[in-house]
């Protein structure tokens, strides 16, 4: 299921990078988006608020008034107001199955999936709270099914829900409490939101600007189209059927209403618990985190500038060597995506040393063992122009790839290769041309691993590849998952090109008598 | 040409994405209660008769008392639990014991329950005892209720307001025989 999920998504994402710029694609900004349609809703809840009388008696009336009479101004925010609060609980949801669809919630990331959970549940209590206001059919049928499923956890006193037993036992002052929840539990989701960011670096918590304005555009014309409306005033004489529900909001409340309350509340809390239990359940796939070795670490911090997750500090010196500071690993935010090692400049496969160790490495997936591995694919490579293809896990499945013109490499991100390894495929005559290939343009499953490497190529981020490097031997594909038929296409441009190029001009032997080289050519 | 279609093929997203989130904000319509039925709901809460009743305390009995606790009589704190009954047309809607709440059965009695019953003129008797007696009801009251479909006649008591009250809809006093 999750990888058929995977492949859904990353078809999704192609068709959307066919029309939105790689920045715009709305799959790929999901978090932000829910940021902006937050501040939607509480621009516009200011605004309607300014117009909403909180009597019980006079709800109604406002928000017809506004709805009626206001519609060019607080109508329009109505209408804002609640189609940003539908749009926030669907991009909500989106980024919450796509986050375990990509496996984004285990190990170090349990952190972030399990401090969105209680977002959730408080966007769904604002949510519910806010048809209540209104004072409607709907929010009769609200807050009646509401209170009896309360009240069927038996924990309250008097039953709530002997309040809308008749227009006498309204009571204004448990109104006032559903506006007091209805601004107070949002500001508290945001204050989590801001905690459930804490353990990565760099979060976007903006969309770009060109998808923001398609936004909010798309919202005013729904506004304008399909304004919001109420399903008539609430009358305690009438039981309140043939509902339009608001199907992001209230979507369980017809099991509510038809179900036994110990049913309900049993199913509730079993899927909480199963929400929270997700980053820990089977099947568990973890690499063992990034490892520091301080006799080949200059405490340089490209490490610590590079890590997408802050799994990694730079404190004092403690092995006495003539550097002011070493990286310290925090096992518990690391996610061993191998991106500090792709940043280490003693990631040096030039060295003779038998022992190839850097100065911070994945014990499962050490650079050492890439080198050899890069031997072993090259090995094979008999017929020119050779290409050298490196791909990231959760990219192309690069199995079958290989034959006597291309050789395959898998890493466990793109960023993990640190570019002098494509400086030594091609000095060393390992191949005429390298191909790195990983997730679609900004989806990258570690966040900065696609970005790190296009600036590394480029030579705008530390370690840089070196100047030697002739640019046309070396190629980018970000092809995603689904990816594979494009990158078969594009090895094969890039095989005619080579051919064109001719064979591999001769370099100049690389320096390799100290121990610790930095990458720059 | 090729950037013309990009645009247009935004548009085209951003229209599905606001005509899904516009339609399922409010469709499809959940049908929930038929329309030839109607609902009475009961809620009442109300406290049963003292266990015990009140007794005056002996002058020893006083005296063995701490001083800050001294007074002239005493009370069992328990209540009993209350009766309530609801018959419509006849026939039994509802009959149950319920047991005084709080931890030391202190507390009233409540109920709330719902029945959906079919729309039109019914006889209903509700009654209620509250002192424990068996096959007895202290209260008691019958009407004839025209309830409309869809109609939500609301059954709550009040001892001080004459007992049990019916609410939204409207209840003649007595049943034609």
């Amino acid at each position: 299921m999750k990888r058929g999920l995977r492949k859904l998504f990353a078809a999704a994402e192609e068709v959307l990078s066919r029309v939105f710029p790689p920045a715009w694609n709305p799959l790929l900004n999901l978090g932000a988006l829910g940021f902006f349609f937050y501040w939607i809703v509480v621009i516009s809840g200011i605004y309607v608020y300014i117009f909403f009388d909180t009597g019980i008696l006079q709800a109604y009336r406002s928000v017809e008034y506004m709805t009626v009479d206001q519609w060019y101004a607080a109508g329009i925010m109505r209408s804002l107001h609640r189609y940003a609060s539908d749009g926030m609980v669907v991009v909500m949801m989106l980024h919450m199955v796509r986050e375990w669809a990509l496996d984004r919630c285990r190990g170090a990331r349990w952190f972030s999936w399990v401090t969105g959970v209680p977002v959730m549940v408080m966007i769904y209590v604002s949510g519910i709270t806010g048809y209540w206001l209104v004072w409607d059919r709907l929010a009769f049928y609200v807050a009646l099914v509401t209170s009896e499923w309360l009240d069927a956890a038996g924990i309250f006193g008097e039953p709530i829900a002997r309040n809308f037993l008749s227009v006498e036992h309204l009571n204004d002052r448990f109104f006032t409490l559903m506006i007091f929840l209805h601004i107070a539990v949002p500001l508290v989701a945001l204050i989590v939101l801001w905690v459930h960011l804490q353990r990565i670096t760099r979060p976007r918590i903006h969309p770009p600007r060109g998808l923001a304005v398609g936004v909010l555009v798309s919202l005013l014309v729904l506004a304008l189209v399909h304004p919001a409306t109420s399903q008539g005033p609430a009358d305690p004489g009438r039981v309140p059927a043939d509902l339009g529900l608001d199907w992001f909001y209230l979507p369980l409340y017809p099991f509510y209403e038809k179900l036994p309350g110990p049913v309900t509340w049993s199913a509730s809390l079993v899927l909480l618990f199963l929400f929270l239990s997700v980053p820990w359940l089977p099947p568990m796939r973890r690499r063992r985190p990034a490892r520091v070795d301080l006799a080949n670490c200059n405490g340089c911090a490209r490490c610590f500038a590079d890590c997408p997750y802050n799994a990694i500090t730079m404190v004092m010196r403690s092995d006495g060597r003539p550097f002011a500071r070493e990286p310290r690993v925090d096992p518990s935010l690391c996610v061993a995506c191998g991106l500090c090692a792709g940043a280490c400049p003693t990631a040096m496969p030039f060295r003779r040393r038998a022992e190839l160790s850097p100065g911070i490495d994945l014990p499962d997936a050490t650079i050492r063992a890439l080198r050899e591995r890069v031997h072993a694919a090259a090995a094979r490579l008999v017929e020119r122009p050779r290409v050298m293809v490196f791909g990231c896990e959760p990219g192309v499945d690069l199995t079958g790839l290989g034959g006597p013109a291309v050789a395959a490499v898998t890493v466990t991100c793109a960023g993990q290769l640190p570019p002098v390894f494509v400086d030594y495929v091609l000095s060393r005559d390992l191949a005429d041309g390298v191909v790195i290939t990983g997730c679609a343009p900004g989806s990258c499953l570690h966040r900065f691993g696609q970005a790190w490497t296009e600036a590394r190529l480029a030579r705008r981020r530390d370690p840089r590849l070196r100047r030697r490097v002739p640019d046309e031997r070396v190629r980018t594909v970000w092809a995603g998952p689904l990816g594979r038929a494009r990158l078969e296409a594009e090895i094969a441009a890039f095989r005619r090109a080579l051919a064109a190029l001719g064979e591999t001009p001769p370099v100049a032997p690389a320096p390799v008598s100290r121990a610790v080289e930095t990458a720059d050519g | 040409m090729a950037e013309v279609l990009r645009w247009l093929g935004q548009g085209l997203v951003y229209a599905l994405a606001a005509a899904g989130v516009g339609w399922f904000a409010q469709n499809p319509v959940w049908h929930n209660f038929p329309p030839d039925r109607a609902r009475l709901v009961l809620a009442l809460v109300h406290g049963g008769a003292r266990v015990e009743a009140c007794r005056r305390l002996s002058y020893e009995e006083i005296r063995r008392l701490p001083p800050s606790e001294r007074r002239p009589s005493t009370c069992r704190r328990e209540r009993r639990p209350v009766r309530v009954q609801l018959r419509l047309d006849g026939r039994i809607l509802y009959d149950a014991w319920l047991p005084p709440t709080g931890l030391s059965g202190d507390g009233p009695s409540r109920v709330y329950a719902k029945f959906d019953v079919p729309a039109g003129a019914h006889c209903l008797l509700a009654r209620l005892e509250d002192r424990g007696r068996e096959d007895v009801f202290a209260w008691e009251r019958e009407v004839t209720v025209m309830l409309p479909p869809r109609g939500r006649l609301g059954i709550d008591f009040k001892a001080d307001k004459g007992g049990f009250l019916f609410h939204n809809l409207e209840a003649r006093p007595g049943c034609p025989s």
